[in-house]
C-alpha cells in the first residue's frame, strides 16, 4: 500500500508508461480507492494535452523565407 | 522547418531563427553522418540540442541541478482545489488551464531552468519518448526521468505563480 503523496510522486511516469510492472499495480490499487489522486491522474492528463496543444505554431513568413533562403544557398556550395 | 522553429522557440525563445540557422549549416556539414532516413528527425533534433547548448554557454548558461525541494511536493491539482480561483465553475481545473495563451506558456517555459525546460519540451510538446530523450541528451534514463518529474513540477507551481502575477485568477480573464 503507498500513500498519496507516493502515488501522485509516480502518475505522470504512470501516464508516460515508464514505471515497473509491480509498481503499476500498486498505483492502481491506490487509484481503486483514492478519489483526490483519481482526480490528480485526470488533471495530469489535462495538463499533458494542455502541453501538447500548445506545441505547435505556424512559422512566421518572414522567418520561413529567410530559412529556405539559408537551404538554398547550402545547396549551392 | 516549422517543426525546428517551434521546438527551438520553446527551448530558447526569441533566439530561436540564430539557432536553427546554425542548426542547417550543420546539419549540412555533417549529412553524410546521418545512417538512415528515418532516423532523420531525431538527428535533426540533437544537432539541434547541442546548437541550443552552444548557445546558453555562450550566454553563461551553466547547466546544472539546482535545489528544488519545496517544488517536488507542488501539486497544482490541490492548490486549484484548495484555492478555488472560479467558485461558479463546475470544471476549475479546466477553466484554469484555459486563462492561458500561446505567449503565456512561452514565457512560463522560459523561466524553468534549461536542465528542466529541455526534458519536458521534448517529452510532451515534440513527442519523443523518454528513452528517445535520454539518448538524445546522452543521460541516463532514472537522470532523465528525474529531471523530467522536476520539470513538470516547476512547469505546475510556474502556472500558478504566472497566473496570480497576470491577474488570470478572476473570472472571465481568459485569453
Amino acid at each position: 500500500m503507498i500513500s498519496c503523496s507516493e502515488a501522485v510522486k509516480q502518475l505522470w511516469d504512470y501516464l508516460d508508461g515508464v514505471v515497473e510492472e509491480s509498481q503499476r499495480e500498486v498505483i492502481e490499487e491506490h487509484l481503486g480507492f483514492c478519489r483526490r489522486c483519481c482526480g490528480e491522474l485526470e488533471f495530469a492528463e489535462e495538463l499533458r494535452g494542455f502541453l501538447t496543444s500548445h506545441a505547435e505554431e505556424d512559422l512566421p513568413p518572414d522567418v520561413r523565407s529567410r530559412l529556405t533562403a539559408t537551404l538554398e544557398e547550402l545547396g549551392r556550395t | 522547418m516549422a517543426r525546428l522553429h517551434a521546438l527551438a522557440r520553446r527551448l530558447v525563445g526569441g533566439d530561436a531563427e540564430d539557432v536553427v540557422q546554425e542548426c542547417l549549416f550543420r546539419a549540412y556539414r555533417s549529412f553524410s553522418q546521418l545512417e538512415s532516413q528515418e532516423a532523420g528527425r531525431e538527428w535533426l533534433t540533437s544537432i539541434l540540442l547541442n546548437c541550443c547548448r552552444d548557445h546558453w554557454r555562450a550566454r553563461g548558461r551553466r547547466l546544472e541541478e539546482v535545489e528544488l525541494d519545496e517544488v517536488d511536493d507542488f501539486s497544482l491539482f490541490r492548490k486549484i482545489a484548495d484555492e478555488d480561483p472560479f467558485p461558479y465553475s463546475d470544471s476549475v481545473h479546466v477553466d484554469f488551464l484555459h486563462q492561458f495563451g500561446g505567449e503565456d506558456v512561452r514565457a512560463i517555459l522560459a523561466s524553468l531552468p534549461e536542465l528542466y525546460r529541455v526534458p519536458l519540451v521534448l517529452v510532451h510538446m515534440a513527442g519523443y519518448h523518454v528513452k528517445e530523450v535520454a539518448f538524445m541528451l546522452e543521460v541516463p534514463l532514472g537522470t532523465m526521468l528525474a529531471r523530467l518529474h522536476r520539470g513538470r513540477k516547476l512547469f505546475e507551481r510556474e502556472l500558478w505563480t504566472y497566473a496570480e502575477q497576470h491577474s488570470l485568477l478572476k473570472e472571465g480573464a481568459g485569453r
